[in-house]
């Protein structure tokens, strides 16, 4: 069996690696670069447990072949940490406990980050769409909601303080 | 299996041409890679088209539109000039999965997976939108009611690609429209639907094509409800002759999701709908 060499760059880190040509993203990313972030829930993208951003778009990785990120941009939960700080919306899943087991975590922040770059004051509507393609099976979503809700006005709380400066 | 990633729509036609075994077009993967989890599709090449420009492209000519077949869906609904033009169509694709899916989703995907509850597909077939085919010798262009010839089915050849979808030029009193009915608000599979598209001139329309989804192997166009409207100011009575001639098109399934006498039934209602929201989005009163 032939293998693809693929390089590409991982929140913001150049890696390569080798693999079947059949391969997911999701796969090479936990098992050969060693990124358990993103986890599997189904294998056919309906829960999003999956989700990463490549070149800044949200997608599941169970539904991207390795052999396509050659040359571009991956992001996973494990780069929303910044200087060893959580990100505002990882504080505020812990603050608001809008996590129980955990598995559907990493995707639900990583699809509310991608949310919030895009509209930084949603409404709840829009938080619950946009979060449609999470899955949870623990917590409810109410919390989760609220978790997003309060990150949202802390981060432009933040935004606002560092253009006053 | 092998991947290719080509930089023509001919070379990805040369590579399908030459393999012996599976060969499938990549483009979002939404559907494909889901056959490949649960093993209904074992493919032996897989040639990926999104390195190829003319895929990636969205363009507009004094004859219409044109939309590479590599276009996501979240990419569509961020053309203002598109949503502008083509409300119903754009709706329609956008209404396919969640945030994650919209970002790899494709209409031509969306087409050649041959569901017969495709969301994109009515409208498309309502607009009168076309598919420019590449195979490795020739290349063709298609009205989309002439790809899908079933469920999973199309009439494209063993190496034949679509490159584009093709959306006809638009005057000012027109307007389109999509609607389709799911027991949940998002991440379902339409149980029926109905594109609409129409023109109008002095207040009365002019020209109409109506489509249904999921009420038959195929999306079906159904040309006696555009004849019932024509002409009409979109009256009661010419809304009630469009609902009896939707209904009486449908040769639907029995399932979970819906009976055949309900889904008979909502293809009339939603196309009522549907025309009234292309009626107004047309200027029309
Ligand atoms: C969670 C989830 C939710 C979904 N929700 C919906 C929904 O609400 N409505 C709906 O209609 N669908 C839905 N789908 C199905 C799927 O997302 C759509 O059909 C999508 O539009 C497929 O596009 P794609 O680009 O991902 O196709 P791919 O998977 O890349 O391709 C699909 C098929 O078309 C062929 N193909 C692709 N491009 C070309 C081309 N240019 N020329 C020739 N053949 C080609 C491929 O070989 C393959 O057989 C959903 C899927 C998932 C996983
Ligand atoms: S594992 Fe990818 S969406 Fe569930
Ligand atoms: S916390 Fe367990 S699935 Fe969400």
């Amino acid at each position: 069996m032939s293998s693809v060499l693929v390089s590409t760059t991982i929140n913001g880190d150049p890696i390569e690696f080798a693999c079947p040509p059949e391969e997911t993203l999701l796969d090479s990313l936990r098992d050969r670069v060693g990124l358990t972030g993103v986890k599997e829930g189904c294998g056919t993208g309906d829960c999003g447990s999956c989700s990463v951003t490549l070149d800044g778009r949200l997608m599941c990785s169970c539904l991207v072949l390795s052999a396509e990120v050659e040359g571009r941009q991956v992001g996973t939960v494990e780069g929303m940490v910044e200087n060893g700080q959580l990100h505002p919306l990882q504080e505020s899943f812990i603050d608001n406990a809008a996590l129980q087991c955990g598995i559907c975590t990493p995707g639900f922040l990583i699809a509310a980050n991608a949310l919030l770059e895009r509209n930084p004051s949603p409404t709840e509507k829009e938080i619950r769409y946009a979060l449609a393609g999470n899955l949870c099976r623990c917590t409810g979503y109410d919390k989760i909601v609220r978790a997003v809700q309060v990150a949202s006005k802390e981060m432009r709380k933040k935004s606002k303080k560092t253009k006053k400066k | 299996m092998r991947y290719e990633a080509p930089k023509t729509t001919k070379e990805a036609a040369t590579f399908l041409k030459k393999e012996k075994g599976a060969a499938f077009i990549l483009a979002g993967g939404t559907d494909l890679l889901v056959k490949m989890k649960l093993g209904l599709s074992e493919p032996d090449l897989v040639v990926d088209i999104k390195k190829i420009p003319a895929m990636n492209a969205i363009s507009h000519s004094a004859t219409g539109s044109k939309i590479g077949g590599a276009v996501s869906g979240a990419e569509l609904g961020e053309h203002k000039g598109l949503c502008k033009t083509w409300p119903g169509v754009v709706e329609a694709t956008n209404l396919i999965g969640s945030d994650q899916i919209q970002s790899r989703a494709t209409m031509v995907g969306n087409l050649c997976n041959a569901s017969p509850a495709a969301d994109s597909v009515p409208a498309m077939i309502a607009a009168g939108a076309k598919a420019i085919v590449v195979g490795s010798t020739k290349r063709r262009t298609v009205p989309i009611e002439k790809i899908v010839t079933g469920p999973g089915q199309t009439s494209l050849a063993d190496d034949e690609v679509i490159e584009a979808i093709t959306l006809p030029k638009r005057g000012k009193k027109a307007g389109d429209a999509y609607l389709r009915f799911i027991p949940r608000t998002e991440m379902d599979i339409a149980v029926v639907s109905a594109g609409v598209n129409l023109t109008l001139e002095r207040g009365v329309v002019k020209t109409a094509r109506i489509c249904l989804g999921a009420v038959a192997p195929t999306a079906i166009l159904v040309p006696a409800a555009a004849k019932a409207i024509i002409g009409t100011k979109l009256d009661d009575e010419a809304l009630e002759k469009l609902a009896a001639a939707c209904s009486a098109a449908c040769n639907p399934i029995d399932d979970k999701r819906g009976t055949i006498e309900y889904r008979v039934r909502v293809a009339g209602v939603l196309a009522k709908r549907a025309a009234k929201i292309a009626f107004q989005r047309a200027g029309g009163v």
